[in-house]
């Protein structure tokens, strides 16, 4: 294909003899490093696959042997900070789905590790666009799916790919948690009450565990230690929820628990700005394109832009899909966004630095910085037009692809 | 042949919109026939475009309505061979064909969809029922007027028929338990039964030669089909696997029907057979963000337009409303743009393309003296995702316009834009009823 040989030439990569692993430099017309203004003409160096300097291409030696790469525009890897990617596959057959398990409304102890398939087609399909870092893992499926984990998008097993195994726990409230029949939750009210219930549990579990009577000290209880791991402030509750009203609804348990929140979705997150930025709950905002309908039927392609405007620390997501597409792009999600009020900058920090702290792994990845990991996506013009193109994609100093996208 | 008058108070007050002659003016001015003009003027009147071209060249009706239009892209209303807004109904699970149901009596004009899909410069539109029946009924070709009643939609060809269609699917949709097919050879088996006795049917009619006496109890259904054999209705074929598409090109070439490939998934495989088929009008794509959500659909790819368009096969896109977004719509030319597809061709597909495909290719699809004045008004490059759409116009008349808050509020999004018209308090909000 033409358009392919003419980028390809564009990407001049100088493959040095004996280039060793992790030792790569990009020189890109346009750095976007997310911490400070963009650099122009500028080259990143990664060594043993994290960036060890960062600056003007006149300043910086890259040492002999390093592999060169070059772009118009680099940025860091991207993250998207809500998706279902590799616990849900591609092909939508039972076979790949294990996002969500029904047998009960609320099992917090699912782990994503024990599901994510670090070889289904959709992660090195998200990788090809620039994709570095996914949060992963239980749908917005039920009241309590499960936990999520954050992982890179290289790597052949879990444990190569993983970034964080237990990164949040995943609630819903609103349609997605309602039951079928006489099955519990059938309504918003009982959603609540059975969510506050069962903290209330893990409260007192978490009391009598640690009480000194060995006697007295419950059976283990994955599911209630796991709710305990959110009690005690070191794993939030990701919490999806549409309406307004399931919003204050959030709002009013992570005050009552006095426990780590981050908001999910928020469709209607426009109607309560100010009580969002009061309770300083960072919000990952629904994949701007997502269908509206239903419970998302006021949702706008603005709100991501509203969200930054008043202060509240935000992301964008690829989010969850039970049909087609099955999974959706954050790269295109966040360019929508851009169009829609948000902007160039804003944009880009939604799915890189903004993502990372929300999902605080920020010392690691979301910006170029040295130090951080060698994660960077190069791009041919501004990432986010619809007929730009992805043409490398860096994993902790590992050039994992080259394909034009 | 079916024909349904447009109530004479109805024309009095769409021609009362379109009496003054418009003229936009210093616009890049895309006609798709024809090479992009820069500073171009382009002149409606009467729902018609009466003039196009360079502004050196082109005198403007002193009477006329001018519209100063520098830094703006006026081009043709695109035409989306695909869609189910209004929330379309076709036939019911008693039956694995339903030749003789009519989206026509389902679709609900005051979806929000309708007004989103004017939001995204969308102005011809063909509204199908699903893909889980082998035939799940006949098509309507509707013009995004603003509309309260259905008729108001509707086209008509040059000899005074609705303009519609017929939605065909093959492949795994519309495989069930019975009377629906459970294989693929069932599914062509039981296509070919219906198509042999409409071929009967029409025998009986021709023969009894107009005595009523001689002729076949009226059966819809058959008649349809019979319209189908004789050229007079376009099949849209939901289709997805390589195998599938061939198999449509097989019974195409039995019956001798037009047909329009819709999704095409795998087209990218079989290309040099889809160009060289005389049956097919073209091939409608729906470029989705990655691959899956279901087995057909697993090797659906951006580059599959510029494969198609490049072996010579009118290539097209279309919504799937709601799988895509109807205001998105430009964005799916610039996905095959980005895999390899020309910035001309693209534009075209959104189009002309469609045009075709709906055999209304001498009435819409291009910019041309003569032909309906279906417009968009782009900010920018109507490839870039930063550009909005500005205005619509139908016929002539201004259905879309981004600076009335009413519309923004469909453009963007936010409380109440999918409410449908009828939700009164939602209807006052939008100061509908003013």
């Amino acid at each position: 294909m033409t358009i392919a040989n003419q980028i390809a030439g564009m990407l001049a990569l100088v493959a040095a003899a004996g280039a060793a692993f992790g030792q790569v430099a990009v020189r890109g017309d346009t750095v976007y490093t997310m911490a400070g203004d963009p650099l122009q003409d500028a080259v990143v160096v990664i060594q043993d696959g994290k960036i060890s300097r960062v600056g003007a291409a006149s300043d910086v030696d890259i040492p002999d042997g390093f592999r060169i790469l070059r772009a118009k525009i680099v940025t860091p890897g991207l993250i998207d900070a809500r998706c279902t990617i590799g616990t849900s596959g591609y092909l939508n057959q039972p076979h790949d789905q294990d996002q969500a398990e029904s047998s009960e409304p609320m099992q917090p102890e699912l782990r994503a590790i024990d599901a994510y398939n670090p070889r289904e087609t959709l992660v090195s399909w998200a990788r090809g666009y620039g994709v570095t870092t996914l949060h992963t893992g239980h749908a917005p499926r039920g009241l309590i799916s499960g936990q999520t984990a954050i992982v890179k998008t290289h790597g052949e097993t879990v444990d190569e790919a993983v970034v964080k195994p237990l990164a949040m726990i995943a609630a819903t409230f609103g349609e997605g948690a309602r039951e079928s029949e006489s099955k519990a939750p059938g309504t918003r009210a009982k959603m609540a009450a059975l969510l506050r219930a069962e903290f209330i549990k893990a409260q007192e579990y978490a009391t009598k565990r640690e009480g000194t009577d060995e006697d007295k000290k419950p059976d283990r209880d994955l599911r209630l230690e796991a709710l305990g791991r959110v009690l005690a402030g070191e794993v939030p509750l990701l919490v999806t929820a549409q309406r307004a009203q399931d919003i204050l609804t959030v709002l009013r348990i992570h005050e009552e628990f006095d426990i780590p929140v981050v908001l999910d979705g928020a469709a209607e997150a426009y109607e309560l700005l100010d009580r969002i930025r009061d309770s300083q709950v960072p919000v990952i905002v629904h994949p701007t394109m997502m269908r509206s309908r239903g419970e998302t039927e006021n949702l706008s392609f603005e709100t991501a832009s509203l969200l930054y405007e008043a202060g509240i620390l935000t992301a964008i997501q690829g989010g969850y899909e039970s049909y087609v597409p099955k999974s959706r792009l954050v790269l295109f999600e966040a360019g929508v966004a851009a169009a829609h009020g948000l902007g160039f900058e804003n944009a880009l920090r939604s799915i890189t630095i903004d993502a990372a702290r929300i999902l605080g792994i920020d010392d690691r990845v979301g910006s170029i910085e040295i130090g951080k990991d060698g994660d960077l996506a190069l791009y041919d013009e501004d990432p986010f037009e619809y007929t730009s193109h992805c043409i490398g994609v860096v994993i902790d100093g590992e050039v994992v692809s080259e394909e034009i996208r | 042949m079916l024909r349904i008058p447009i109530p004479a108070i109805l024309l009095a007050s769409a021609l009362g919109a379109q009496e003054v002659p418009q003229a936009f003016l210093g616009a890049r001015v895309l006609p798709i026939t024809g090479p992009p003009i820069e500073n171009g003027t382009v002149v409606i009147h009467e729902g018609k475009i009466v003039a196009v071209g360079a502004a050196s060249e082109i005198e403007i009706p002193g009477d006329a309505e001018r519209h100063p239009s520098e830094g703006k892209v006026v081009m043709p209303g695109f035409v989306d061979t695909h869609s189910h807004a209004g929330n379309v109904e076709g036939g019911d699970r008693s039956a694995a064909m339903h030749p003789d149901v009519r989206a026509l009596d389902s679709i609900n004009v005051r979806d929000a969809r309708i007004q989103k899909a004017q939001a995204g410069g969308i102005t011809t539109s063909n509204i199908m029922s699903g893909s889980g029946h082998l035939l799940s009924g006949q098509t309507l070709y509707i013009k995004h007027r603003d509309a309260k009643a259905i008729d108001e939609f509707f086209l008509y060809r040059d000899d005074g028929s609705l303009a519609f269609g017929v939605k065909m699917a093959n492949g795994t949709n519309s495989r069930r338990d019975p009377p629906f097919p459970g294989t693929r050879a069932k599914s062509a088996a039981i296509v070919r039964e219906q198509f042999l006795k409409a071929i009967e049917y029409r025998e009986q009619v021709a023969g009894a030669d107009g005595d009523p006496s001689e002729l076949p109890p009226r059966d819809l259904g058959l008649e349809t089909l019979a319209d189908v054999l004789e050229g007079k209705r376009v099949v849209h074929f939901h289709t997805h696997r390589h195998d599938d598409i061939v198999t449509i090109l097989r019974l195409a070439q039995e019956f001798d029907f037009k047909v329009v490939l819709q999704h095409v998934s795998d087209g990218w495989l079989v290309a040099d057979r889809i160009a060289t088929s005389p049956h097919v009008l073209g091939a409608s794509l729906i470029l989705i963000d990655s691959p899956g959500g279901k087995i057909e659909a697993k090797d659906n790819r951006f580059e599959t337009a510029a494969v198609l368009d490049q072996a010579g096969v009118v290539t097209g896109f279309h919504t799937d409303d709601s799988i895509t977004d109807s205001r998105l719509f430009n964005r799916m030319a610039a996905l095959a743009v980005r895999a390899g597809m020309s910035r001309e061709r693209a534009l075209y597909g959104l189009t002309m393309a469609g045009a075709i495909m709906l055999e209304m290719e001498d009435r819409v699809g291009s910019l041309e003296p003569g032909k309906d004045a279906d417009l968009v008004v782009f900010s920018g490059d109507p490839l870039s995702v930063y550009s909005q759409v500005l205005e619509t116009w139908v016929d002539g008349v201004k259905v879309f316009d981004r600076s009335d808050p009413k519309d923004r509020l469909y453009a963007e999004g936010g409380f109440g834009a999918s409410s449908e018209q009828s939700d009164t308090i939602h209807g006052i909000a939008r100061g509908e009823y003013q």
